[in-house]
């Protein structure tokens, strides 16, 4: 029973692994530059355009209208982070059609991999926006005996991000796994297409969550602290 | 050694059971609220649904850690392959 996209070993010399997380990964790094390389490649801004770019502009919008909702006030700040993980973790989501394809997020060192990238990227945005003092002041917000709570409630909640998205997808993939053996022919495409649907759904909490972290770091403290929702 | 194989199953069922049930309860009540609230105020459909998923995968992700808890149970058990390594190196 294949737990995870780590053990199917492509090419391997002593130590060196090439496994199926690594090669899926450069694949959608792949696909992901190289597209939107030759799709910007000639931009116009007049009504006649092509299609291409009229879909990178409308999921531009999209993330960058569903930033300032969450309520960070400068969206073109964030959203290469921002929307670099949720393209990153839906397109890895989407291409399960393909068969043979193991999305690499089904491994938890992808998906460890960005929550590390959240967790620095949360004190990186508070720092730059309050500088340093003031961000480390935030952690004994309330009271200072809140200090040790603040500081645990960051390492679980980065700790819950991948966890979540990787038994998300784990879980996908091993539910069509196990129905393959049982019911061959249905089961295993309608199980598909919901994973299809949980993998999307779990991008967008991905990116939403990564949002109010950084939501929660970088609000202005001295009037009146804003109601954001912290973990 | 069947110890272990007794007590790796029934804690992976019951894991599971309970990971399934609790927060099943949890998100339903989570999902009532949310729909009572889109019935007396449509035009905040946006804010009420975004936090609805958020809320959702909150309470997703502890069922979430029991499914891997008894992931780990079934197929990687520790215990149980040292037994095996042991039986077998015997």
């Amino acid at each position: 029973m294949r737990l995870s996209p780590d053990q199917m070993i492509f090419w391997q010399h002593g130590f060196l692994k090439l496994n199926g997380t690594i090669v899926f990964t450069w694949g959608l790094m792949l696909v992901l530059a190289v597209g939107s390389k030759l799709i910007t490649r000639k931009l116009s801004t007049d009504l006649k355009r092509s299609r291409w770019q009229n879909l990178l502009e409308i999921i531009v919008t999209g993330i960058e209208k569903q930033i300032e909702d969450v309520g960070l006030r400068h969206p073109e700040r964030y959203i290469g982070f921002l929307g670099t993980l949720f393209l990153f973790v839906a397109l890895a989501a989407l291409c399960t059609i393909i068969p043979g394809y193991e999305p690499p997020t089904a491994s938890l060192s992808t998906t460890a991999a960005l929550a590390l990238c959240v967790f620095v990227a949360v004190p990186l945005f508070g720092i730059e926006e309050d500088g340093l003092g003031g961000y480390l002041k935030s952690y004994m917000e309330p009271t200072v005996i809140m200090l040790p709570f603040n500081i645990i409630s960051e390492l679980s909640r980065t700790l819950a991000l991948a966890v979540r998205l990787f038994g998300n997808m784990m879980s996908g993939a091993m539910i069509i796994g196990i129905l393959l053996t049982i019911t061959p022919f249905l089961f295993p495409i309608v199980m598909t297409a919901l994973g299809l649907l949980t993998g999307m759904v779990q991008a967008y909490i991905f990116s939403i969550l990564a949002a109010v972290y950084i939501a929660a770091a970088t609000r202005t403290r001295k009037p009146r602290p804003a109601p954001v929702p912290k973990t | 050694m069947t110890l272990i194989a007794v007590a790796s199953i029934v804690t992976g069922g019951l894991t599971t059971s309970l990971g399934c049930m609790c927060p099943a309860l949890g998100e339903g009540r989570a999902v009532a609220t949310a729909l009572t609230s889109l019935a007396q105020q449509p035009d905040a459909s946006a804010t009420i649904t975004r936090t609805l998923f958020v809320g959702l995968a909150m309470i997703e992700s502890t069922a979430i850690y029991c499914f891997v808890v008894s992931m780990i149970l079934i197929f990687a058990n520790p215990f149980w392959n040292h037994v095996i390594a042991q039986a077998t190196g015997k």
